[in-house]
């Protein structure tokens, strides 16, 4: 029988310098990777891994990237959010009107339902795919710009509760002792209102705005991000690692630098991908309430409360901005689910 | 277990003074003078004097909440400016449309959330299973004020003439106002009675006034539906992963192999030990339901807590505010309580390891 490992690196030959795995090594793997995939042979083959066979180095990254592709929902939620960031980005390119120019006099009433001339609408009327809304706008065109909005803020949101989050757990599951309970219980008392109520509190002191809504969801999620780093900062200050670390006397700050921060990243991850997807939500909510971003910035949460007493005549403008806030946390969510069980299987809802 | 309850009591004081004093600390960081707010910006200097003088709102901060709590532990919430009428009167009017709302939002939940989670483990990654988890998936995702704008479309106007049709607004049929059960019944006027005659479905089965109960139980399902959507989708998640994790263990397997019923082996060796978190998730989802109360409230017209809450915000209702925001924050904090303390009776593994 031909040895058809001659040509490969052995793990038993690590003495010698062992040839880093060049792209186009890795490439034909990948490939020999898809055709097992395909075929039914190759997935037994699959699950019955060749001892002698080597597995090219990846680091935890490459792995949890290749780990997310394999989970369907993963990657729906990716291609998802990939649209919505291209659609965010080339807005003005793509959208047929500027999303704030009233077209009333242009063969625009007021509340148009959708015209498409593809589908029948008569050639003589202006195209409005999604219709106009009440102001004689373009709905479509409002609502790709939305989407620079809808995306800034949820992650706007969640990095700035992620930062002051982690500060807060770092020093609670690092210190213990009184930091840790008054720190925890102040975050038990933020987390006994209901989001949403606290976030409504926190923008009436502050006054209506996108950038105050932004900042009020952001506290209101703080001690969720708290929590999940002060529960791996706890469970690592006992492991040994750690333990060895403080024994040779190296600094605090470079032990949580160096060996708590990074450690403690992969459940933040998770949660934070989770984070925006409800932040968004919160902020569509704030905004139908009035309280967030301001017309006439088109924003799906406001665009909905600016129609919702039309729903009974003209649905497609309560419909559409809708739909467009749910593509959004629906990629969010999709994703998060994905990396949680990409990064790290142990973790659980 | 006695002792642990009465443990899990006094850990909860301190968040429950900590409740208290963001309370009244947020009723005082909302800008705008409660004396204009309540009397009209035509109030003169003098009459704003006499006003806060009346209230207390001239003195320190400190003072006022010192004199704040000892209300409330007097069970005295304050009178609202704006209806002119106590706190609590007003909670024993508005409260119950509100449990109303959220204990059929919860049955929902619960009732369809637990047994789609159980059909997805028993048939994992089956058509039923994909469906119902992209189903819940979609579900967390919806925006709660869109569901219920294009639920009332739905059944409103697109079934307005079929058997479909609900209502769009409302607890009631407009203009019907059913007889309250103490009165029927000969009984003192009191609050508690009160209280519960506006629980309009609890007051129309004691009075056997099935006109009212039809029309108070129609007005409810689409409110209910709504605020539903998004627990009924995370107990339905919770449930399958749950009940997945136990399907895996060893008991399991040792009951299938007694030749046990793949249904007894699913309902009560794994149903019962999977619902513990489930049980978690469903105290949890109470302060998702109180946010979603707001929304919904509003879209449907309700005058509960959450609508009133954020009309008292809105008008600088200082006083309907703080007692309202509290009310809420203290139900959620008994809930969780409640939860811990189910959670140690069903598992005893979890008394013995905190006791």
């Amino acid at each position: 029988m031909p040895d058809e490992h001659a040509s490969e690196p052995s793990t038993f030959a690590t003495a010698a310098p062992v040839p880093k795995p060049d792209f186009a090594g890795d490439a034909t793997e990948v490939e020999r990777e898809l055709r097992a995939a395909r075929s039914g042979a190759g997935r037994w083959r699959r699950k019955v891994p060749d001892p002698l066979e080597v597995q090219p180095a990846r680091g935890l990254w490459g792995n949890a990237f290749r780990q997310l592709l394999r989970k369907k929902s993963a990657v729906v939620g990716m291609v998802m959010l990939g649209i919505l960031v291209l659609v965010a980005v080339f807005a003005p390119l793509i959208a047929p009107y500027d999303p704030n120019e009233v077209l009333l006099g242009q063969g625009v009433t007021p509340r148009d339902a959708p015209c498409i001339h593809l589908f029948g609408c008569a050639e003589d009327t202006p195209q409005h795919i999604l219709g106009t809304d009440g102001n004689g706008r373009d709905e479509f065109s409002r609502i790709l710009f939305g989407a620079r909005v809808s995306l800034a803020a949820g992650v706007g949101a969640v990095l700035f509760a992620v930062v002051i989050g982690t500060a807060i757990g770092l020093v609670a599951g690092y210190y213990g002792r009184w930091a840790d309970s008054v720190l925890m219980r102040l975050m038990d008392v933020l987390l006994a209102f209901p989001s949403l109520l606290l976030a409504i509190f926190i923008v009436t002191v502050f006054g209506p705005g996108l950038v105050n809504a932004i900042f009020a969801i952001s506290i209101v999620s703080i001690p969720i991000y708290a929590r999940v780093v002060r529960s791996t900062v706890v469970s690592l200050r006992e492991s040994d690692f750690v333990k060895a670390d403080i024994a040779l006397g190296v600094s605090t700050p470079r032990i949580i630098w160096h060996r708590i921060l990074p450690n403690s990243l992969t459940p933040l991850i998770v949660q934070a991908t989770l984070g925006v997807a409800t932040a968004v939500l919160e902020i569509a909510a704030l905004s139908f309430l009035g309280l967030g971003v301001q017309p006439p910035t088109a924003e799906w949460g406001s665009m909905l409360a600016a129609e919702r007493n039309q729903v009974f005549t003209a649905p497609h403008l309560v419909f559409f901005p809708g739909i467009a806030i749910m593509w959004n946390v629906l990629a969010f969510n999709l994703l998060g689910d994905g990396l949680r069980d990409a990064l790290d299987p142990r973790l659980n809802l | 277990m006695g002792r642990f309850i009465l443990r899990r009591l006094l850990t909860a004081i301190p968040v429950l003074l900590g409740i208290l004093a963001v309370v009244f600390a947020i009723a005082r960081l909302i800008p705008g003078d409660p004396c204009i707010a309540a009397l009209g910006e035509r109030a003169t200097e003098e009459v704003c004097n006499a006003y806060n003088e009346r209230y207390g709102l001239n003195r320190s901060i400190p003072a006022q909440f010192a004199i704040y709590i000892g209300d409330v532990l007097q069970g005295d919430l304050g009178t609202s400016f704006r209806f002119n009428k106590p706190v609590t009167d007003l909670m024993i009017e508005r409260l119950p449309t509100t449990i109303e709302l959220s204990v059929a939002a919860l049955t929902i939940a619960v009732f369809v959330g637990v047994p789609l989670g159980v059909i997805s483990a028993y048939r994992h990654n089956s058509k039923v299973d994909v469906a119902t988890m992209v189903g819940a998936n979609i579900g967390v995702s919806m925006p709660v004020f869109w569901l219920g704008l294009m639920l009332q479309y739905l059944f409103a106007v697109q079934l307005k003439d079929t058997f479909l049709s609900l209502p769009p607004s409302g607890r009631l049929d407009a203009g019907m106002l059913p007889e309250p059960f103490w009165e029927k019944w000969g009984l003192p006027e009191n609050g508690v009675f009160e209280f519960i005659s506006n629980l309009v479905i609890v007051n129309a089965i004691l009075t056997l006034n099935w006109d009212a109960f039809w029309s108070a139980f129609t007005h409810l399902i689409l409110p209910a539906v709504a605020l539903a959507t998004i627990p009924l989708a995370i107990i339905a998640r919770m449930t399958r992963s749950s009940l997945l994790d136990v399907l895996g263990l060893d008991y399991v397997r040792t009951a299938r192999a007694k030749g046990q019923k793949e249904r007894m082996v699913v309902l009560r060796h794994g149903l019962r030990n999977a619902m513990l978190p489930v049980i978690t998730v469903i105290g949890l989802s109470l302060g998702a339901l109180m946010g979603g109360a707001i929304l919904t409230e509003t879209i449907f017209n309700l005058s509960g807590v959450g609508k009133t809450l954020f009309d008292a915000i809105e008008s600088r209702d200082y006083t309907v505010v703080q007692g309202f925001t509290l009310i809420i924050a203290v139900a959620f904090v008994l809930v969780n309580m409640v939860v811990d303390i189910m959670y140690t009776y069903l598992d005893p593994r979890v008394r013995s390891a905190d006791a």
